[in-house]
């Protein structure tokens, strides 16, 4: 009973690894490529939810609102290219950071002003909303392992685009010095602007998909915006692979860390300590993962060549 | 449609320039309630709830709290005690307000507390029914129209008692609240507490507790996640197959305010209240309907609990007769609760909390297609709470 146990949790450890890796790509690409912090990358996770639950009271089907969610979400990042990023390309990176993180206020805000603040929610398809039985009694939601094979999909996808397109190599070559990128002719703000559309692309999918399983709420992608800038710099910033590889390892970290810590100390602890110190380390874990990371390769697992 | 949004506002602000006129002309004769909320961030809805709950009532009373026109000033604590304390100054300070009604949180409340209460204003509490000011702190300012805390845990723990369940895991966020919950239901409940789950608060995805939960197989579980944490945990829960299986017992996990968005996802799951929206009085159901009315959307006891405080206002200020200089009057008046709760059974307790009625609900469709808590059975009558023997008042 007890490896069952491992096993499905392990699996919820995946879920969420994949998950992070959705969002953190994103973040991870802008950051490498145009060495921007974009601290409104959680807010775009959150604006792709709340399209997708907008689109889906209008069309009332859920995969032809995940493709106008996409494209909404695909189109405002432009937009936002357009009006505020764009500025602030050359500037200084505290800038940044003040500049996005008015746009979370704005768009948390925002969101309020438009849908209001009780939380909403997007139904799981029908034809993959139910569980499947791994073990007697173990039912595991389907929409979740749809979650995990969408991420493994769009890591192979963006591990293909990455590896073997010519505006893969441009990404990579550009996480590792933009500036000489643009001197050698290639129209870097174009290039920009692709990464930076396709990041809040990859952004607004991760919010779609998890909206069936978590409440949209204004402010939703704060907290998420923390672990994905984690996984980032586990990671090291601008690698692909390195952000797949750290949002696994994250989320069965933390998954497992929840899942066991109270029945490992108890070995050691009587169960009344056991259970208030048991999640408090737990909640810890990932940081002191990544302080280790930090210790013995200060720039992540898989830093950008030529950094 | 934008020409009527700016129509609208035009009429708004034209609307608010000439009550400002009004006001200073007329000062003297009106009363001043400060309202104070949190009106932003996720529990905000918790605050909308509150407000939209004392407009509705004073709006049916025809603009007047005890026969006195009123003006309510409105204030965001924003779940920040320190921005709280700055918001009932300015309230009390510049407004000059006679009452302050609020606030949602026990933690906001025990920040505003004695700003409000030592410049000799009444605060009513339509929410927040925290334990410091039930015993020996109690103060003759201060009053609640909601409950204590812990008796909505009680109603859980009594109710699993009562029905035989043997297995019990508790779930509640790690913090202070959280552990007063798990106390709370514990101390009615004497089965076995198969596991105690302390989640970090704000925690999003449950799928390691969950799988806890179905490899343990209890009878019950006893779950405190408030807001956006309970609308997570209860989809997740039934999408894991758990609600079919185990029953689902919670307190402030499923009511008005996260249904919107649990939707069928929490439809047979338990909570405990002092109210629900079906409860069976005249007085209820026209309060619902019009509540539905005006802002499509079904009250939960934040709304009714801000209701019945106007009521508890309007009927204190006529007893003085507008005279609110002699506290001593004010605060017997306040007291005498001599008004028609929505609840219906309803007296203060020697430490200015509520005795009252508690039930088991249960989630439900409504004709309409909204979803609303609806009452199972009462658990306890006329229950007051455990910490008003230490409290000095008569």
């Amino acid at each position: 009973m007890s490896f069952t146990l491992l096993l499905i949790q392990t699996l919820n450890g995946l879920q969420l690894g994949v998950l992070l890796f959705l969002i953190a790509a994103g973040l991870t690409l802008v950051f490498g490529v145009m060495d921007f912090i974009n601290l409104a990358h959680g807010v775009q996770y959150m604006l792709g939810a709340y399209l997708a639950v907008a689109f889906y009271g209008i069309v009332d089907n859920f995969f032809i609102a995940l493709v106008l969610a996409l494209l909404a979400s695909l189109a405002f990042g432009l937009l936002l290219e357009f009006l505020v990023f764009r500025h602030l390309y050359g500037r200084d990176h505290l800038d940044q950071l003040m500049a996005t993180f008015g746009i979370i206020l704005f768009l948390n805000h925002g969101v309020r002003e438009l849908w209001g603040a009780a939380p909403l929610s997007l139904p799981v398809p029908d034809a993959l909303s139910g569980a499947v039985r791994l073990m007697p009694g173990m039912l595991y939601p389907v929409w979740r392992i749809v979650i995990i094979a969408a991420g493994f999909g769009v890591a192979a996808g963006l591990y293909l685009l990455v590896t073997y397109t010519r505006i893969g190599m441009l990404v990579r070559a550009g996480a590792s010095n933009a500036r000489m990128v643009s001197a050698l002719g290639v129209n870097i703000e174009l290039l920009f602007m692709i990464v930076f559309g396709f990041g809040t692309m990859l952004a607004g999918f991760s919010g779609i998909m998890i909206a069936p399983i978590l409440s949209v709420e204004p402010g939703m992608g704060d907290n998420i915006l923390i672990l994905a800038f984690v996984v980032i710099v586990i990671g090291g910033i601008g690698s692909i692979r390195g952000a797949f590889i750290a949002a696994l390892m994250i989320g069965l970290v933390d998954t497992l860390g929840r899942s066991f810590s109270v029945d490992i100390l108890r070995l050691v602890m009587a169960p009344s300590p056991a259970r208030m110190v048991g999640p408090a380390i737990a909640s810890m874990l990932i940081y002191v993962l990544m302080a280790v990371v930090l210790y013995v390769r200060p720039s992540g697992l898989f830093p950008a060549r030529g950094r | 449609m934008i020409n009527l949004k700016l129509t609208a506002a035009v009429a708004a602000l034209l609307g608010m320039g000439a009550g400002l006129g009004l006001s200073s002309a007329q000062a003297q004769d009106h009363l001043k309630v400060g309202l104070i909320a949190t009106l932003s961030g996720p529990p905000a809805v918790l605050g909308q709830q509150m407000r939209n709950g004392f407009t509705l009532a004073v709006k049916t009373l025809g603009g007047k709290l005890g026969g006195k026109d009123v003006d309510v000033s409105v204030a965001d604590d924003e779940l920040k005690p320190d921005q709280a304390v700055s918001k009932v100054k300015e309230l009390i300070d510049r407004d000059k307000v006679d009452f302050v009604v609020g606030p949602i949180f026990s933690n906001v409340a025990a920040a505003i507390m004695k700003p409000v209460t030592e410049s000799n204003v009444i605060l009513i509490s339509p929410n927040a029914g925290t334990s410091t000011f039930a015993g020996k702190d109690c103060n003759p300012n201060f009053f609640v129209t909601s409950y204590q805390n812990d008796q909505v845990h009680e109603v859980l723990g009594q109710y699993a008692q009562d029905s035989g369940l043997k297995k019990v895991i508790i779930v509640v966020p790690n913090y202070q609240a959280g552990k007063d919950a798990a106390a709370g239901f514990k101390h009615k409940f004497t089965g076995e507490i198969v596991d105690e789950m302390y989640v970090p608060l704000g925690q999003l995805d449950y799928s390691a507790e969950l799988t806890k939960i179905a490899a343990a197989s209890p009878d019950a579980i006893f779950a405190f996640l408030p807001g956006g944490m309970g609308v997570n945990f209860v989809k997740q829960y039934r999408q894991a197959g758990l609600a079919d299986k185990i029953t689902f017992l919670s307190a402030f996990t499923v009511d008005e305010s996260t249904l919107p968005a649990q939707q069928d996802a929490a439809l047979g799951m338990y909570g405990g209240s002092n109210w629900a929206p079906n409860l069976d009085n005249p007085q209820n159901k026209a309060f619902v309907d019009a509540y539905i009315k005006e802002y499509n959307a079904v009250p939960a006891s934040y709304a009714f609990q801000a209701y019945d405080a106007a009521l508890l206002i309007d009927s204190a200020v006529k007893e003085v007769k507008g005279n609110l200089a002699d506290k001593n009057a004010l605060h017997a008046a306040l007291k005498k609760a001599d008004f028609k709760s929505l609840r219906g059974n309803f007296k203060f307790n020697t430490n200015n909390y509520p005795i009252q009625d508690f039930y088991l609900v249960k989630v439900a469709k409504r004709p309409d297609g909204k979803f609303e808590t609806e009452i199972v059975k009462k658990v306890f009558s006329n229950y007051g709470d455990t910490y008003a023997k230490d409290c000095p008042m008569k």
